[in-house]
């Protein structure tokens, strides 16, 4: 594996930290704001016979989290090998 | 990948040997009538004989092996594995009953012990494998320097994983002595040796592995119920989709409940025992213990005495409610302390060091949230099917023919039928719950399935106790040997001497984890609802700031543990025993208070001390960039023994 310019370093980097600002604002919004704060406001709707808040309590953000994660281990893990970080078996 | 094929192939025939068997019990018991206690015998003895024979094969003495399964643990095999160490007795047994009592608020739960995962990927699982240490200790020493930040890490280390531990033994109890008629003290120690079968011979190696095997039980245990309801009750086998129906009929039947007269005259007599305890408390002149007493029985009635609405003309139950002010605050903080204090659980956090490499630590944590997803996702219709249940074959039934589970149930003490205003019928109200723990295990006996199904709940509850106590022995007893004796006692002790060190440890571990659940304390449940918040602002922002920040040093960090700790316990302890309340936030939300500390004093302490030398920088630096084992190699010195 080539040692890795400064520059690329810091790019890398930053597309890190730039993809984990995201997932976690999407996080935060989805378990404090849309299963929390709003929920009663949600909850007026109804979704599949559920309150909208209360759906999005017990399993919309149970999902989203789960997708979350599975989207950063896949664009971290391409970045990684983008850049051959990737160990070698 | 040849290697992951064979693995396929194996837990591919173990789950339809499982399945097979569980349908064979199923027939015997139909056809030949099979009593249940049997069919208890056979669950258990055939799941501990598993994990037995797992532990057995799988034994080692190996040192990488030993502590961290060779780091050779497929990301997918590794996340099953972790979603059992992670889900215990309370996520199978406890949490859908919390849930089926408390409505909305209880989803805290659900959503806190899954979106801690999200900050377990983003903030540490890939990095802290990337450093390359054996324990979370490991980690603060090599990352900080020096003895005192290992020695603190023990010490949260023990604490978190002990009583954490013990409520998982005093589960397993509960389900031996209910199901098979065994003492609960013998319970206790019948349910160890399936345990120390594997730590003992095989470490982190065999406890992955049987992990992987208790996994598959206790995800397949937990669906059969409720898909099975589904299927009789709406023709779907896909409760998640279904339970918003019965979220619907819960809701009319809660607002009848409300209206009915003679509910109303049943809650009017429990009101008038609150207002009684309510006179004589304020008369004065009772004793402090028989005060005590009265509050206890006053917080009982006044539930009782609470409608499942608010109000005749209400059209929305209680459960649907979303709290306001206060109860939102609290909703909120609970929330967030468990998600960092998943976050933050050594027996969690080890995990990620037995994968292969950085990329697939992170494929790990998806993989785990993913396992773990499969049974929170179910749990809020498990609640919603026991509640149902309860209402369709409880409330309206005569006194004198209560339902079978009453009578079975009964000596457990969890609950009590009574008929308040003697009218002959059960009303809601008459329905005392003293703990939700019998509503996982009883709900299939509540709806009348067939004894197997109950049997296999029961198989799926032990193995989701047994595989926390499996992660959570090894934690504490590597914290002892490995962390103590080996890095602060004695440097010069051989692989042999501490791997007969750590096994003897296990063993007493166990016994006196074993000896403390006998005693069935009312404050081990609450204990470990603390140990999240514990755990979360202890280690995770030392954890967290070690990682991100490379200006985090020795004295920063250990101040801030120590701060953090501190604050959580005096809100804790204050709150709970003292009134202390600051927004009025519950005691177990304590962590809202101690993270921002613990968080505050690293950054402060660490900016008025020296900067941490430059090796360390470097090393904190590189751990951004996954480049195999170059910087485990450098690190490695310091951290891993000599390998065997």
């Amino acid at each position: 594996m080539a040692e890795l310019t400064q520059q690329q370093k810091e790019a890398y980097w930053r597309y890190n930290i730039w993809l984990t600002t995201v997932l976690l604002i999407i996080w935060f919004v989805t378990a404090y704001i849309i299963s929390g704060l709003l929920a009663r406001w949600f909850n007026q709707v109804t979704f599949l016979g559920f309150p909208l808040g209360y759906y999005m309590a017990a399993q919309g953000s149970l999902a989203i989290f789960v997708i979350e994660i599975a989207v950063y281990a896949y664009l971290m893990n391409k970045k990684d090998r983008e850049y051959g970080m990737v160990e070698e078996e | 990948m040849k290697r992951t094929w064979t693995l396929d192939k194996i837990f591919g025939l173990y789950t339809l040997a499982f399945l097979g068997v569980t349908i064979l019990i199923g027939l015997a018991e139909y056809l030949l009538g099979l009593p249940p206690t049997w069919i208890g015998w056979i669950f258990m003895a055939l799941s501990i004989g598993i994990y037995v024979v797992i532990g057995i094969i799988t034994r080692t003495s190996e040192a990488d092996q030993y502590y961290v399964a060779g780091r050779r643990v497929p990301a997918l095999y590794n996340g099953m594995a972790t979603g059992s160490d992670w889900m215990s007795a309370a996520s199978f047994i406890s949490m859908a009953g919390a849930l089926s009592v408390q409505g909305f608020s209880g989803l805290a739960y659900v959503m806190g012990w899954t979106g801690g995962y999200l900050l377990l990927a983003v903030f540490l699982g890939p990095y802290l494998r990337q450093f390359g240490a054996y324990t979370i200790p490991d980690f603060l020493d090599a990352r900080y320097g020096g003895n005192i930040p290992r020695i603190v890490g023990v010490v949260a280390a023990i604490a978190c994983s002990f009583t954490y531990l013990i409520a998982q033994v005093t589960g397993v109890g509960l389900i031996v002595s209910r199901f098979i008629g065994l003492d609960f003290n013998i319970g206790v120690f019948v349910g160890l040796l399936g345990v120390l079968f594997c730590s003992v011979l095989g470490g982190m190696r065999s406890v992955t592995w049987t992990q992987v095997a208790q996994y598959i039980i206790l995800i397949i245990s937990y669906l059969v119920p409720v898909v099975y309801l589904s299927w009789s009750i709406f023709s779907i086998p896909i409760p998640e989709l279904t339970y918003g129906q019965l979220l619907q009929r819960n809701n009319a039947r809660a607002i009848e409940v409300t209206r009915d007269v003679k509910e109303k005259e049943t809650r009017a007599l429990w009101q008038k025992d609150v207002d009684d305890i309510d006179a004589k408390l304020k008369s004065g002149g009772v004793p402090e213990d028989d005060a005590e007493k009265l509050s206890a029985q006053r917080a009982l009635a006044l539930r009782q005495a609470m409608a499942p609405a608010a109000s005749d003309d209400a059209t929305i139950s209680r459960y649907l409610t979303v709290p306001t002010g206060v109860g939102m605050w609290n909703f909120l903080a609970l929330t967030f302390c468990l998600m960092v204090g998943t976050a933050g659980l050594p027996h969690i956090l080890t995990r990620y060091y037995t994968t292969p490499s950085v990329q697939e630590a992170r494929t790990s944590v998806a993989w785990s949230l993913f396992f773990i997803f499969l049974l929170y996702f179910t749990a809020p219709a498990y609640a919603a099917f026991a509640r149902f249940a309860i209402y369709a074959r409880l409330v309206g039934t005569q006194i004198a023919e209560l339902p079978r589970w009453v009578t079975l149930w009964a000596p457990a003490g969890l609950f009590e039928v009574v008929d308040r205003n003697g009218d002959g019928l059960v009303q809601w109200a008459d329905f005392v719950i003293k703990s939700t723990d019998f509503v996982v295990l009883a709900t299939p006996e509540i709806a009348g399935l067939p004894f197997v199904i109950t049997g296999l709940v029961m198989a799926g509850g032990l193995a989701a106790a047994l595989s926390t106590a499996d992660g959570l022995l090894l934690t504490i007893a590597n914290a002892f040997s490995h962390d103590l004796y080996y890095n602060v006692i004695d440097r010069t002790a051989s692989l042999k001497k501490r791997l007969t060190i750590t096994k003897i440890l296990l063993i007493a571990t166990a016994l006196i984890a074993a000896w403390v659940a006998t005693y069935r304390l009312a404050i081990i449940v609450e204990l470990v609802a603390w140990a999240f918040s514990l755990a979360g602002a202890s280690f995770f922002p030392a954890l967290v700031m070690g990682i991100w920040w490379t200006r985090t040093n020795r004295a920063g960090a250990v101040a801030g543990m120590i701060a953090g700790l501190l604050v959580t316990l005096y809100y804790m302890i204050g709150s709970r025993f003292y009134g202390v309340s600051w927004f009025g936030t519950q005691t177990i939300a304590s962590a809202i208070f101690g993270l921002p500390v613990g968080f505050l004093v690293i950054w402060i302490v660490s900016l008025l001390t020296e900067p941490p030398p430059r090796a360390i920088q470097e090393i904190v630096t590189n751990v951004r960039y996954p480049q195999g084992d170059k910087v485990r190699a450098a690190t490695s010195g310091a951290v891993t023994p000599t390998r065997a």
